[in-house]
């Protein structure tokens, strides 16, 4: 039996239970897993470098001149003006989490998944630059929708359907009917 | 010690996530245009049996239920969900499968994160005036879940039923469906 740490991809059942014992491990030790609020923490670093009243330190807590940060007390402010804290470093393990999944594979898999998916190629073309187009429209959209809803697919998909939230429920319901028929639109052609 | 526990089960998923084909959007198409559940069946597994485990170690006292937290259900969670959605089906990639995507070494996720940036600096930006509109009133009860927490300010909607057989009864439709869902094997080295 191949050491499943080098497959490239498992089973879904293996899948399964790795994310359901990550989802649990993060609850029952610290708190729930989210990621898209470190969106808004990494874009108020960059932006507290050029402004000195993106995260001001007061006497018992933080402040912002933006309303967003300044909300809940300053909780987003005062991860501005920290970044080492458990959320933000937690995205960034999931950055290296990302990188040894990617090289920990067997020689006979050792291939890349392509740049541009076979499926994208057959219905929207070869064009890396419409690609590029694309990733970066899906991700102001899906970081403006997620930072609306106040969560993302983590947060709220997974973490909120664990604790069998409503606000998972509905978001959930939110995304699919609007991604489902449009993937079904977008990538009508090939199997 | 938080700080390590964010490196190891932030490591754990990140890994987890790109093991399980999350990070390909080949892999997030073809399950949003119902080609191949691979990944679904995988996450509601997950979610079954990380759900039924929480509420039952909670009842055991071995989870703290402080731990909890449930989010606020408001109108913009459906739209901002449905927002949401269309970036996902456009790009194939989701916040945290985005960033696993660039730890794998893929440009498209890259600029998938730069727009995310993008996106999340224009709600940043666009919240003040958005704060006081109806995006922001809520459905229901609020911070509601179905099944009971034993936290006051979590309206549970079946407080009636014990929440271990809520959750039970949930966790045995996520993993009868992750059982039964068809996965395309094609182009799968699962």
């Amino acid at each position: 039996m191949k050491n499943i740490l080098y497959q490239k991809q498992w089973h879904w059942s293996v899948s399964g239970l790795a994310l359901g014992v990550s989802f649990l491990l993060a609850v029952a030790l610290v708190k729930p897993i989210g990621v898209s609020t470190q969106f808004v923490i990494l874009d108020g670093m960059v932006w507290d470098v050029f402004s000195s009243e993106v995260a001001v330190k007061g006497e018992t807590a933080y402040s912002s001149s933006n309303a967003y940060l300044n909300k809940s007390d300053g909780k987003y402010a005062k991860s501005v003006a920290n970044p080492i804290n458990y959320s933000f470093i937690f995205v960034l393990a999931m950055l290296l989490g990302g990188f040894l999944g990617s090289k920990l594979r067997t020689k006979s898999t050792d291939e890349d998944d392509p740049e541009l998916p076979a499926v994208w190629c057959e219905n929207l073309g070869s064009s890396m630059t419409k690609r590029y187009l694309f990733a970066f429209t899906g991700g102001a959209l899906v970081l403006f929708g997620s930072r609306l809803a106040g969560g993302c697919t983590s947060g709220h998909m997974m973490s909120g359907i664990m604790q069998t939230s409503l606000s998972g429920y509905l978001f959930t319901i939110g995304a699919f009917l609007f991604a489902v028929p449009i993937a079904l639109f977008m990538y009508r052609k090939g199997r | 010690m938080e700080i390590l526990l964010a490196i190891v089960i932030g490591g754990l998923f990140g890994f987890s996530l790109q093991k399980a084909g999350a990070a390909n959007p080949q892999v997030i198409i073809d399950m949003l245009r119902l080609k191949n559940f691979h990944l679904m069946k995988a996450i509601l597994l997950g979610l079954g049996l990380s759900s039924f485990m929480l509420f039952v170690l909670m009842n055991l006292g071995v989870i703290e239920s402080a731990h909890l937290s449930v989010k606020t259900a408001y109108v913009g969670v459906v739209i901002g969900g449905a927002i949401m959605g269309t970036g996902w089906a456009i790009s194939g990639f989701c916040p945290g499968t985005g960033v696993v995507g660039v730890g794998a070494g893929r440009k498209d996720a890259l600029v998938f994160v730069i727009g995310g940036l993008a996106g999340a600096l224009a709600f940043t930006l666009a919240y003040s005036s958005l704060a006081e509109t109806f995006l922001f009133n809520e459905i229901g009860a609020g911070k509601a879940t179905l099944a009971t927490t034993g936290i006051e300010q979590y309206a549970s909607l079946m407080d009636t039923v014990p929440a271990v057989v809520v959750v039970g009864v949930i966790a045995f439709v996520f993993i009868i469906a992750a059982w039964k869902l068809p996965a395309k094997s094609e182009g799968l080295s699962s």
